[in-house]
């Protein structure tokens, strides 16, 4: 087995780790599909306010490929559609049935389907919508043939749900899942998999080529595995990759013939009382998870993790692609003379804290800056935290003034914005990162592809 | 809180269509100055580390400490020598500090207002890097310089190194250098020479017969034979300049008060190890070099030595650090740092007009560090295309 060592990058060791365990099951009234979820489709909606869906009914279909649907992952009658500035479709709320109604479709082993039957499948089903693309992470074009297709099986952001966990009983799914997969490409299927872990549960599946990584994150991150294993130089390069849950439903779909979007999230953070994991199907209400959990109510409530994750609040519903809800302190407080403190209890890389002398301890951040913006100083630090063979500074700085040829020689390409996450996180500078690589990508979408 | 409320009911004053909403920057600067502000992410990382630009300023400036205290003592050290008087620790230090005190207040009030000026005009915020570059300037001037003359190169520098260019981060010059290097063209009487390093030499009437304030380099740079060389030595013993009880800028002097601030930056993460590492090695490669030519006297001196003499620690450790003008790639550090400590020994030995060539050194790696950094982008992308046809081979 190929084992890849990451050396830089970074482990942020926060409070509020999610025990193992699973909670009693809780009833969910509403569900909600964010079409902003799913990166580029133009979303032509199916249903209208009292229209009864199944799960597996398609909700809306992309403008441009009109093939490529996400479907409902609940029956039940679509209670509310919600358009945000210029009539943008925001979300879309589902008030479930109390039984659960599926939509029928074929139970066939993959093995007997071609290519395109398998396509067909997972565009009917919405699944199609769950497979992302470098370069730029984004839906794939139905006619295009990937050069091979990667799955990360773990998470190394800060808090994140372990897989190993959560996936444990669903091994035979994930290995449908790869056959499927297997066959949608004329080069290899990666699963890359956690090297820290010894008894790792995805260590004996088939049909794939397995890679350990070991490192701090974002050794998990699937950019960085393919970067390591098949680097993407050309925009022609075209990977694609699969986050392991989704991976998970897509066997489960062919093995049952159904839509079942049944998954189990961690609940994390340090503002969490008891951080533990639930089992959920995709896109619920977050209300009734949150209910009797929260420390105080001044919080940041993230869909996802902390570097990556979206802004939600209390009554607002799970996005898809998303496994973890972490709540942190809100961080809208000032600080007298807080550059100036010895700082015990300041978190930072940099050796300017006392805090630097605490190793081993479960910190709790929060969604402060830590300080006024400043002008894009390049000092190089920011370097250790990308383990990519990729100049984070100049790809961001050809990203600010829009260089499309610079962007393409140094990489955009291999990133997305979770991998410049952490350069973002250890920046002096304040600037918002992330951002300005969406910028660049949607650029690159519209001037190259 | 009390502080807290008062700002807040002032603020609205200073926000556009207030009263003094023309000083809205200088309110931003004192605000965030008190306070660090609560402004929360809302694109990107939820989280961020607790780092910011004015910690960094400040780590610097506690880096420059004890050059500056220990300054400040021989600034009195060397003004009671050269009367031939021995006084106590304090009284050597509270002289230099009533000499070197006017020399802070005056590059601060001098660059810190035209850096107000400009953020008001430009409606940006008041950025921090004048903190360090301030400071920076009082400690590598003569004690004597006088002030008006610094406060007009403190102005001039802070323009055209700084401002025209947009401000902190965008600069390609360290702004004390080149304060220090307008002082040393238009000002070079007073900036160089053997009566300009120790405080009141010139109309002190109780000066020691035969003493001289020459510093070393200065003497160094008249060497002719290997005779004078050894009494130069003799008159400047090693000790002496690794202690840095010898004439020479402010705060230049002491090794060990330098390394002090080195380890500061080094431990902190501030500045890099490669930068410092390199320029100490390139003045090395080239002392060295010196000594096995041995072609003149000077070059005789042993290769150490040139480390401990003259401005060349506080420049590789100070001033060759700054991170807005140093190089930015990793590969481009150990190239810029090795060439700026090799030019520095090259420049002091060869060239006899500049007795010490640490700041022209620097400055000019300054202006060849993007495009170092040019070079070594180039080369990556080169090296990535290359991965591009292995790659496709492999498939």
């Amino acid at each position: 087995m190929k084992t890849i060592k990451i050396k830089k990058g970074l482990d942020i060791n926060l409070k509020g780790k999610p025990l193992e365990k699973i909670s009693p099951p809780i009833e969910f009234v509403y569900y909600g599909v964010y079409p902003s979820d799913y990166r580029i489709i133009t979303p032509k909606l199916n249903v209208k306010i009292g229209d009864r869906v199944k799960a597996g009914t398609p909700i809306f279909f992309d403008k441009t490929q009109t093939q490529v649907c996400v479907t409902s992952p609940i029956s039940g009658i679509v209670e509310n559609i919600i358009y945000g500035d210029k009539r943008k479709l925001e979300l879309i709320i589902i008030k479930a049935d109390k039984q659960i109604e599926y939509e029928p479709f074929a139970q066939v082993s993959p093995a007997l389907l071609s290519r395109e039957q398998l396509i067909d499948q997972l565009l009917k089903s919405g699944l199609f919508a769950k497979i992302k693309r470098r370069p730029y992470g984004i839906i794939p074009k139905i006619n295009e043939i990937p050069q091979n297709i990667h799955i990360s099986t773990f998470d190394t952001a800060p808090l994140a749900p372990n897989y190993n966990f959560t996936l444990k009983e669903n091994i035979s799914e994930i290995q449908t899942g790869i056959d499927v997969l297997s066959k949608l490409t004329n080069g290899k299927v990666y699963l890359n998999i956690d090297g820290n872990i010894s008894t790792n549960i995805f260590e004996n599946l088939t049909n794939c080529q397995i890679t350990k990584f070991y490192g701090p994150h974002p050794a998990g991150n699937v950019g960085v595995q393919i970067h390591h294993l098949t680097p993407i130089i050309k925009k022609e390069d075209i990977i694609w990759t699969v986050n392991v849950q989704d991976l998970a439903f897509i066997g489960r779909f062919f093995n049952t013939g159904k839509l079942d979007l049944t998954k189990k999230i961690a609940l994390t953070g340090s503002e969490i009382k008891e951080p533990h994991y639930y089992e959920v199907i995709e896109g619920c209400q977050i209300t009734p998870i949150l209910n009797n959990q929260l420390n105080n109510e001044n919080v940041r409530i993230i869909s996802g993790n902390v570097l990556t994750g979206i802004i939600t609040s209390k009554d607002m519903y799970m996005h898809a692609f998303v496994n973890q809800i972490t709540v942190i302190p809100e961080g809208n407080y000032y600080e007298m003379f807080g550059w100036a403190k010895p700082g015990l209890r300041k978190y930072s890389v940099y050796g300017t804290f006392l805090s630097k002398i605490c190793k081993n301890k479960e910190w709790v951040l929060d969604s402060n800056y830590h300080g006024g913006h400043r002008p894009f100083v390049l000092t190089g630090r920011i370097d250790k935290y990308l383990p990519m063979d990729i100049l984070p500074q100049y790809l961001l700085k050809a990203a600010l003034v829009e260089d499309i040829e610079n962007l393409e020689k140094l990489g955009i390409y291999e990133i997305i914005e979770e991998d410049i996450a952490l350069c973002e996180f250890a920046s002096e500078t304040k600037m918002d990162f992330q951002p300005i690589i969406t910028n660049a990508i949607n650029l690159m979408i519209k001037e190259v592809e | 809180m009390k502080i807290r409320n008062y700002v807040d009911k002032i603020k609205p004053k200073f926000q556009k269509g207030g009263k003094f909403a023309f000083l809205e920057s200088t309110f931003d600067a004192f605000e965030t100055f008190l306070f660090v502000p609560n402004k929360t992410t809302h694109k990107g990382a939820h989280v961020r580390d607790s780092i910011d630009m004015k910690r960094v300023m400040i780590t610097v400036v506690v880096a420059l400490l004890p050059a500056l205290i220990f300054g400040m003592w021989n600034v009195g050290y060397q003004y009671h020598l050269s009367m031939g008087q021995h006084v106590g620790i304090f009284q050597n230090f509270w002289f230099g500090f009533l000499k070197v005190l006017p020399l802070i207040i005056v590059a601060y009030v001098a660059g810190l207002g035209t850096e107000f000026i400009f953020a008001q005009i430009k409606h940006h915020e008041v950025n921090e890097g004048f903190l360090v570059s301030g400071l920076l300037i009082a400690m590598i001037v003569p004690v004597t310089v006088p002030l008006w003359m610094v406060a007009v190169s403190t102005i001039l520098a802070v323009i055209i190194a700084k401002e025209v260019f947009g401000g902190t981060g965008y600069n390609f010059m360290n702004p004390a250098l080149v304060t220090r290097a307008i002082l040393f063209f238009a000002y070079p009487t007073k900036m160089s020479g053997s009566d300009v390093w120790i405080a009141d030499l010139t109309k002190n009437p109780n000066i020691v017969d035969g003493f001289s304030g020459a510093t070393i380099l200065g003497d160094l740079a008249q060497v002719k034979t290997v005779e004078q060389l050894q009494k130069v030595q003799e008159h400047f013993p090693v000790i002496n300049q690794i202690i840095g009880t010898i004439p020479g800028s402010v705060a230049e002097t002491s090794f060990i008060a330098i390394a002090i601030g080195a380890i500061i930056l080094l431990v902190s993460g501030i500045a890099s190890w490669k930068t410092m590492f390199s320029g100490f090695l390139g003045g090395i490669f080239v002392a060295v070099l010196f000594n096995l030519i041995g072609a003149n006297a000077y070059m005789q001196l042993p290769w150490y030595e040139h480390l401990f003499i003259g401005g060349f620690a506080f420049g590789m450790v100070f001033m060759l650090t700054d991170p807005v003008t140093s190089a930015h790639t990793e590969t481009g550090k150990w190239i810029y740092g090795f060439l700026a400590g090799a030019f520095a020994i090259i420049l002091r030995v060869l060239n006899p007009a500049y007795p010490e060539g640490v700041m022209l050194s620097i400055l000019l790696m300054n202006v060849f560090a993007p495009w170092i950094d040019h070079l070594v982008v180039q080369s990556h992308i080169k090296r990535r295309m290359k991965r591009a046809e292995i790659n496709s081979k492999n498939i």
